[in-house]
């Protein structure tokens, strides 16, 4: 095999009658940061399932770093874009975070002392370490949001996946999160999955374009006629000034 | 009945309830934050069916309920895991049947059906001190399968979806939880009964996550309250001659609604001390 981190071929999916991805082709070579942006239902939050071999594609192949996604799992860590735990729930930020840790290591008992360095060292380069004995219920949005990038790194994963990291947070920590992933990105493949495309274009090198179909940009090439194309001719074009 | 029999009695039902909490206050805990007490409400009923068919065959009673509770709890788990859609409908429906089968079972074995009521609220007098025994081992299954697998049960109860992404068999933990929970309910049965065991499975575990940070807190004080309430409950029934399974479940019950009055009075505080 190619050193493709991930490789999708002919890929279809659909829920029952409806068609969700028809014929997707992606090739995503190591230590690209790619953004992949459509319209809600557009099919983005299905094909990084699929990815992450939580969903069986009806046809067609992928390949995680030369293997099925089920058995590429652990080599991926995955920020989802809905937590499907409650907030309340009686858990500190350090427990979560080792959660990442899990899959390694001995079956029984409590977690090693490398999976507690490994802990700290994410939590402190996703700048969650002081909040590490806090429970989870006093978390502001975007605090949370490191919190679930810290523990899809603890996987030590080669390929990050993040499912709208940024629907919940304000512009401010955006930014911040964004410098973070330009960070990891130096180490690891990035794949990110956002509406907003004139947010991610600033970063990503490359930007998927997924309605169902997919249509790859290099981000210099990304104009109105693109755009118009993705989203149904009914976006109004707005110039960011960014300092 | 003389005074000597009833305190012998007294104490095997003090050290029943001292050892059921344990067990119950860990996976009560469990169970609260994972928001399944109607999963097992269905589980605890469904345990008559198995005690009435046990009754009606010439077993023992005991056997016939930790049966029936672990039946219960994989039907249940796989009816959670495979018919998602009318989950609640069918565990209703399993919880009813459970329960008809233990009455006509019951009713059709003569001489047992004065036991109904026992069986349903609870009676001390059925906890004899060789089933103290039954309690303790039950209760170190549980505690023991909870340490080895602390971890992944945190991490399956936390977020599913995440644990799968680890390589956990989620579906394997998950029923081993439920039959865990089933064996609670087992442990507590003789001494509140069926219709009142979720509430001493769930009462003390709701009042510790009111006060701790974690699940592991929550647990170990889940535990010492359920001892505090049993014990509490035995000595006010016994001082005024009452059944002693609904007076502890109305001292949990009590101590729940201070608890949870006294919670939102602190946070209120707090807000104002924070608004200043």
């Amino acid at each position: 095999m190619s050193d493709a981190a991930i490789e999708i071929h002919d890929l279809s999916f659909s829920y029952g009658e409806v068609p969700v991805l028809e014929r997707i082709e992606l090739v995503v070579p190591e230590g690209e940061f790619l953004g992949i942006v459509g319209p809600n239902a557009g099919g983005k939050s299905t094909l990084l399932k699929l990815i992450l071999g939580l969903l069986e594609p009806q046809r067609g192949e992928i390949r995680v770093l030369g293997r099925p996604p089920r058995q590429a799992r652990r080599l991926m860590g995955y920020v989802p874009q809905y937590p499907a735990f409650s907030r309340d729930f009686p858990v500190t930020v350090e427990q979560v975070v080792l959660m990442g840790r899990l899959g390694t290591g001995r079956l029984t008992g409590s977690y090693s002392r490398r999976d507690h360095e490994i802990a700290r060292r994410v939590m402190r380069e996703a700048e969650v370490l002081e909040l590490a004995r806090r429970r989870i219920d006093q978390l502001s949005g975007g605090q949370l949001q490191r919190m679930l990038v810290a523990r899809a790194l603890a996987c030590e994963p080669r390929i990050l996946l993040l499912d709208e990291p940024t629907a919940n947070i304000d512009m401010r920590v955006e930014n911040e999160l964004f410098d973070l992933l330009e960070q990891l990105n130096q180490r690891m493949t990035i794949l990110v999955v956002s509406h907003d495309i004139a947010f991610i274009s600033r970063y990503v090198q490359r930007v998927a374009c997924l309605n169902r179909t997919l249509v790859c940009h290099r981000t210099e090439e990304i104009d109105a006629k693109a755009i118009q194309e993705l989203y149904g001719g009914e976006v109004k074009m707005v110039h960011h000034h960014y300092h | 009945m003389d005074l000597l029999t009833q305190y012998g009695f007294m104490q095997s039902a003090l050290i029943a309830g001292l050892l059921a909490s344990i067990g119950c206050g860990v996976m009560g805990s469990y169970v609260v934050v994972k928001r399944i007490g109607y999963m097992a409400g269905g589980i605890a009923h469904s345990v008559l069916g198995g005690m009435g068919a046990a009754l009606f065959f010439g077993f023992s009673p005991s056997g016939g309920a930790v049966a029936a509770a672990l039946l219960a709890a994989l039907l249940i788990g796989w009816i959670k895991l495979r018919w998602q859609a009318q989950e609640d409908t069918l565990i209703g429906a399993v919880w009813a049947i459970g329960m008809s089968l233990g009455v006509i079972f019951i009713s059709r074995t003569p001489g047992y059906s004065t036991d109904l009521v026992s069986y349903l609220f609870g009676n001390i007098l059925l906890v004899s001190r060789d089933q103290l025994w039954q309690t303790l081992l039950l209760d170190l299954l549980v505690i023991g399968m909870v340490a080895a697998f602390y971890r992944q049960f945190l991490a399956v109860s936390f977020d599913e979806e995440f644990a799968r992404l680890r390589g956990i068999p989620v579906t394997l933990f998950y029923l081993l939880f439920l039959c865990l929970v089933a064996l609670s309910v087992v442990l507590l049965v003789r001494l509140v009964g069926l219709i009142l065991v979720i509430a001493l499975l769930t009462l003390p575990a709701a009042i510790a996550g009111h006060h701790v940070q974690t699940l592991g807190r929550m647990m170990l004080l889940a535990s010492l309250l359920g001892m505090a309430f049993t014990t509490l409950g035995i000595l006010l029934s016994w001082r005024w001659d009452l059944p002693a399974g609904p007076v502890i479940i109305l001292v949990a019950g009590i101590a729940y609604l201070v608890s949870a009055i006294a919670g939102e009075w602190r946070r209120r505080l707090q807000a104002e001390a924070a608004a200043r």
